[in-house]
């Protein structure tokens, strides 16, 4: 069964309606957890630092920092809230007793994520705007990597979801994974100042440097072939991940 | 042609066989009752009839169409109520149904005009702005019935309707349904209340086990069965003998526990008698109808909770 995309629409608004009940709540975290990372580490850490890869210590923290603010709001999304429809809420058995198949809850769901990766991401590059940190020709270059960022980290998480047996193992995915991708993917410091030799190669394995370091050469105007490489690498793993993800999610809710 | 065929299907899980060589045949027009112990795979039958489950051996097909082949025509023109509530809670009624009908592609005005006509039907309307999370468990019900009805079903599917609610909302809840049939919806219930089946169905069938081990109309299954009138007292085993007369004792009978069920033509005689011997009431003589319940107790020998 091939998937419907007005079908796969119908489960995208179903969360939208749900979001629209709270999104003032959910909505103003988004704008406070930026500001405190540029006022801590951007000017509280940066402070110390006078050039950093070319340039201020916020400039450089800005478009790293953007890329979590995506991976985020997708992988809330796709780990807990997914977890919770399909186990305890049983969203999904109602969803399939309608002309909505398995394909077209995991499109709405990845379409919902993306969503969300966008809300977050938007509400990030608001702030960082407003801290003069972002020409609008940057801004609108780094526009579409918030949403392939999305896509990459709903996919991973989504893949993880439908096979993991119990909720307690997100903690690992958080801690163990996205933490250090958050800590270690050209974010914070130059990877390539710091590794050297077989390591660099090691390094291009992480998911979250690539739309880092897309994001960052689009806040820098400047283009580069290796960019070629993050952006083969963000849809491939996606399409890879995603391809698992629709035979799981068949086994999950058809038996 | 039936609404509803299913051939010779079986449901394996692992080393379960969940649904045992089953063949149903659903009338359009009907009310159909599937009845039998929690366990029996009434679930899983159903769940292989709107194409959610795929059965292990053998074929479904519902308005004609092969189930496997095109699950989505089919479940465009059918309604499913699950067992377990599956709503919304933090939004009211009218979005829960405006959501739900969105899975079936409806746009406004329909969407709107369609959430407000089963408002009325199954008289949300006093709550129908309330967040569901603060409507009782007879409200949600309904409401899940409702959503069940957004795409106008030929065939409605109700999994254990009414299960865990009071009497009013259950009395009241029958007559929607009978309703619904007078309509020309086919209605296809599970449950394990045999009350409400003889109620409510036509036709009923009777699983145990994951087989269907007996099938036919309410009034049709008690009458080929068992005799009209039953006795039913307690006893134990061992007292059995001493209180039934010789017409009593090659009576066909059930016992769950020390609860003793007699079925016999005229109970006249033998209700004196164990009256004369009990005088005080003390083991709660009742005589009353056969009734589906008996049927059920007999041809299962289990009791409708427990496993068989």
């Amino acid at each position: 069964m091939s998937c419907s995309l007005p079908h796969a629409l119908s489960v995208w608004q179903r969360n939208l309606a749900m979001y629209r009940r709270t999104w003032m709540w959910n909505i103003l975290p988004n704008f406070f957890e930026p500001v405190l990372y540029l006022a801590s580490i951007g000017i509280g850490v940066g402070g110390y630092i006078n050039q950093i890869g070319g340039t201020s210590y916020l400039h450089f923290l800005a478009p790293g920092l953007l890329c979590v603010a995506a991976m985020n709001g997708a992988s809330f999304e796709v780990t807990y809230n997914i977890y919770v429809r399909l186990n305890f809420e049983k969203a999904y058995d109602a969803m399939l007793t309608t002309p909505v198949e398995p394909e077209d809850v995991l499109v709405g769901e990845i379409l919902w994520a993306v969503t969300r990766a966008c809300i977050y991401g938007g509400c990030f590059l608001i702030v960082i705007a407003l801290f003069g940190l972002v020409p609008v020709l940057s801004a609108v270059l780094v526009m579409p990597i918030i949403p392939l960022t999305g896509l990459l980290f709903a996919a991973m998480g989504i893949a993880f979801t439908l096979r993991i047996p119990n909720i307690d193992l997100f903690s690992f995915y958080f801690t163990l994974f996205l933490t250090p991708l958050f800590l270690f993917s050209d974010i914070f410091f130059p990877l390539k100042e710091r590794l050297v030799g077989a390591w660099l190669w090691v390094a291009e394995i992480l998911p979250l440097l690539h739309p880092v370091r897309m994001a960052r050469a689009a806040f820098r105007g400047d283009a580069a072939p290796l960019l070629l490489w993050d952006l083969a690498y963000v849809l491939g793993l996606s399409g890879l991940l995603l391809a698992w993800a629709r035979r799981s999610v068949r086994q999950r809710l058809t038996s | 042609m039936a609404l509803i065929e299913a051939q010779s299907v079986s449901k394996q899980f692992g080393d379960r066989l969940a649904v045992d060589d089953i063949t149903l045949r659903v009338s359009r027009g009907l009310c159909f009752g599937l009845l039998g112990p929690n366990g029996a795979g009434k679930t899983t039958t159903l769940r292989m009839l709107y194409g959610v489950t795929r059965p292990t051996s053998g074929s479904v097909r519902v308005f004609g169409i092969d189930i496997a082949r095109e699950p989505r025509r089919v479940r465009a023109r059918l309604g499913v109520t699950l067992q377990q509530n599956v709503l919304i809670e933090s939004l009211s009624p009218r979005e829960n149904l405006r959501v739900f009908g969105r899975y079936h592609l409806l746009r406004e005005p329909a969407l709107s005009h369609r959430a407000d006509e089963l408002i009325d039907f199954l008289e949300l309307r006093s709550h129908a702005t309330v967040p569901v999370v603060h409507l009782s468990g007879g409200f949600q019900r309904r409401l899940a019935i409702a959503l069940s009805l957004m795409n106008r079903p030929e065939l409605l599917i109700l999994d254990e309707p009414t299960t865990g609610l009071d009497p009013a909302v259950r009395i009241a809840l029958w007559s929607r349904v009978r309703e619904l049939r007078a309509q020309g919806t086919t209605v296809l219930v599970t449950t394990h209340y045999m009350d409400e089946a003889q109620r409510l169905c036509d036709r009923v069938a009777i699983m145990a086990a994951g087989k269907i081990i007996e099938e036919g109309a309410p009034d049709e299954l008690i009458a080929a069965h068992l005799a009209h009138e039953a006795v039913e007292f307690d006893c134990s085993p061992e007292e059995e003998h001493a209180l039934l007369d010789a017409s009593a004792t090659s009576a066909p009978r059930v016992r769950v526990g020390r609860r003793l069920m007699l079925y016999l033509p005229n109970a006249t005689a033998l209700a004196a008698r164990i009256r004369q011997a009990d005088p005080q009431d003390l083991r709660s003589l009742v005589v009353r109808p056969t009734n589906l319940e008996d049927v059920f107790l007999s041809l299962t020998g289990s009791n409708l909770e427990g496993p068989v």
